[in-house]
């Protein structure tokens, strides 16, 4: 049996490609999706080379809103699960500062990744089947200090992946919302992560593959994060505001 | 800075880890940087991935570039593991021509250490199955480098430990097997010249590898259980296995805790262990047919075991004897093992066939390997073992050394005042250092 394909939005990045790899060890043909595709050549070639599976790749902005219905009319099929990594962590200071900065941050990880899937999502809906995977952070869960920004615009994702689940869950089509925790990847390189919590992109990639073939609907990638999440999520507001997370 | 330390968590270095992601970055931390050492998947034991200050991390080098599927001919980069080379060509029937006791090892760290197989008898090193190799030098020129072309750079840089450079790519050559399963034929040796005898009866077998039970003394003294494999052919298998010989069922990956508490680790359990482990490989003696993971790759089931040995970490001795002092070297070896009570789990013995390369560690004779927990006693020892070794004209294995003396190496291996020689003339030496070339002054 052939597999369907799957759409990696975003998959230059250290978790698009593990999911990529993930995806195209199990057969599944993958469509790459990035800025500035062609550099990802190598990244195909590997892709293929080690999977024997087809991959393709497009040209894609997330913030190129307007762009996106085009985008999806111009796959060559329409991929059985599409998965978003598209992110961008920005600096919280400069954040801060610059509210050109900030809408950068919020566009990235709220617009872009809501926009696009919701594209896709009607396609879906219109064929009555199929997978969404939209990866948010656990930094959505709770606005902290340090990095709200980010942390609010993917509080917006959450949301929206939430209520896309909810409309679409009676029409065939399956939402999933992977809440990673911290992750080694090129966006938190330099960063002093807590080892014990920290997981490498190849455990997000498992973690999605996992959640889409057992239909899971939110996932945090490693179990213990839903326990701090719960415990943050649940510090008064009185007592939260004068510490420091 | 952080604590780094190799496989065998000894010793602790404090190192700075860098990540490069291009050649570009690459090239910048080579040549800002005083010094730098590549690092693969972290799989030598001792010090020689370890940089001070800088070491690099290499595991984003790891696409694979090209394969040829008619000569099997794999062009990839120096991150790729070997494991990720046998997961992608093994479903398609090929399989790397030389791999060591691990597949959890780069392509880089492969060629840095030359490393050996079961098959070294009849195949050598890992360098027999490299077409070229691209390093990039002290001023971030990339050169490729073959045994036609830059020859000189490509016969130090097999077995050269990192220190002629960072291994970016490189081509090697997979051989065609019949399928994923290995049959095995089992002998046990009742001692040391039992072992050698089937040693040398065996040179037609593909692979060969004894383990060795080095606390047994007296007449036991050697004792062994000498393992042959060829690669299985449809004939061999059962209806099942040859309607698809290049799945095998996923074995059970174990993990080990954290820190295994160090009391469970003593001369009497491992003696106990040693003795079982013989006893019940005796009683199964003979042939039957396993899976490529568990002959090659026993140890990569049970993820982490180097945690066995607890926090203080543990050591690798490994030498190699020359054919004619073999016999009389390990009995001394293993006499003076035995003599300590200071037992290694996995403990392996293994004819070399002749080779003569500039670094590599194999030659023509007999290698022994064996672990040890570190401690004074232990350490001691292994000081014995190293004068036992050149006394009998053997030399070390770098890939596996974290504690050996400048003056050892020098005594027992003429070719590192050579090679040393070489990196000061080449101006090799200031920019790519370890841990280990430091302590060796290499």
């Amino acid at each position: 049996m052939t597999k369907s394909p799957v759409l990696i939005l975003g998959a230059r990045s250290d978790i698009g490609l593990a999911v990529a790899h993930a995806y195209a060890a199990q057969g599944h043909p993958v469509h790459l999706a990035a800025r500035n595709a062609g550099s990802l050549e190598t990244r195909k070639t590997d892709l293929e080379l080690r999977h024997s599976v087809p991959v393709t790749l497009h040209e894609f902005d997330a913030l190129e809103l307007e762009d996106h219905e085009r985008f999806a009319d111009a796959l060559p099929e329409l991929p059985g699960i599409a998965v978003s990594a598209i992110g961008f962590m920005g600096e919280q200071g400069e954040s801060e500062n610059s509210p050109a900065a900030a809408v950068q941050v919020l566009r990235s990880n709220f617009e872009g990744p809501a926009s696009i899937l919701a594209v896709l999502a009607s396609r879906f809906e219109q064929r009555g089947s199929g997978t969404l995977v939209g990866i948010s952070s656990v930094a959505g869960d709770r606005g902290r200090a340090t990095n709200y920004v980010y942390g609010s615009a993917k509080a917006g994702f959450t949301a929206f992946l939430s209520g896309l689940r909810n409309r679409l869950a009676r029409k065939g089509v399956h939402v999933v919302t992977v809440l990673p925790g911290f992750v080694a990847t090129q966006m938190t390189e330099g960063m002093d992560l807590p080892e014990k919590l920290t997981a490498q992109p190849e455990e997000v990639a498992r973690a999605i593959t996992d959640a889409t073939a057992k239909q899971k609907s939110v996932v945090y990638v490693r179990p213990v994060w839903r326990l701090i999440m719960l415990i943050i999520r649940n510090i008064p507001e009185g007592v939260f505001k004068k510490m420091s997370i | 800075m952080r604590g780094l330390s190799g496989w065998g968590n000894y010793p602790v270095s404090q190192a700075q880890l860098l990540a490069p992601r291009s050649e570009a970055e690459l090239k910048r931390l080579i040549t800002e940087s005083p010094s730098v050492i590549a690092r693969g998947n972290g799989r030598a034991y001792g010090d020689s991935a370890v940089g001070v200050p800088t070491t690099l991390h290499m595991r984003h080098f790891n696409k694979m570039i090209s394969f040829d599927a008619t000569t099997g001919l794999l062009v990839a980069e120096g991150g790729v593991l070997l494991g990720d080379v046998i997961s992608a060509f093994l479903p398609r029937g090929w399989f790397p021509a030389v791999v060591p006791g691990t597949k959890f090892v780069t392509l880089g760290g492969a060629i840095a250490a030359d490393v050996h197989g079961k098959n070294h008898h009849k195949d050598g090193s890992f360098r027999s199955c490299l077409d070229w190799v691209e390093v990039m030098g002290p001023d971030g020129t990339v050169r490729r480098c073959s045994a036609r072309e830059n020859s000189e750079l490509f016969n130090w840089t097999a077995g050269g430990m990192g220190l002629t450079g960072v291994i970016l790519r490189a081509a090697i050559r997979l051989r065609r097997v019949p399928s994923a399963w290995i049959r095995q034929q089992t002998t046990p040796a009742a001692n040391l010249d039992a072992a050698i005898e089937i040693f040398e009866r065996s040179a037609d077998a593909t692979y060969s590898v004894a383990w060795i039970d080095c606390l047994a003394g007296g007449d036991k003294l050697g004792r062994s259980l000498v393992m042959l494999g060829e690669h299985a052919g449809l004939q061999d298998l059962s209806y099942a296995q040859a309607a698809q010989p290049f799945a095998i069922p996923r074995a059970s990956r174990r993990t080990v805790p954290p820190v295994f508490p160090s009391f469970a680790l003593n001369r009497f359990s491992v003696r106990a262990f040693n003795a079982a482990y013989y006893w019940a490989g005796a009683r199964k003696a003979g042939r039957q047919i396993t899976g490529y993971d568990s002959f090659f790759f026993p140890l990569d089931a049970l993820l982490g075991w180097n945690r066995i040995y607890g926090r203080k970490g543990f050591a690798q001795f490994q030498c190699v004897l020359p054919l004619d002092s073999a016999r009389a070297g390990l009995r001394a070896l293993l006499k003076a093992i035995s003599a300590a009570g200071q037992g290694s789990f996995l403990a392996v013995l293994k004819r070399l066939g002749p080779q003569d390369s500039p670094f590599s560690f194999p030659m023509e004779g007999y290698t022994l390997a064996l672990d040890f927990p570190v401690n004074r006693r232990s350490l001691q020892l292994m000081q014995d073992l190293d004068r036992i070794t050149i006394a009998h004209g053997g030399r070390f294995y770098l890939a596996k050394d974290s504690r050996m003396s400048r003056d050892t190496l020098r005594a027992a291996d003429p070719r590192a005042a050579e090679y040393a020689g070489m990196r000061q003339m080449s101006g090799l030496h200031p920019s790519f250092q370890s841990a280990q070339s430091q302590r060796l002054s290499l």
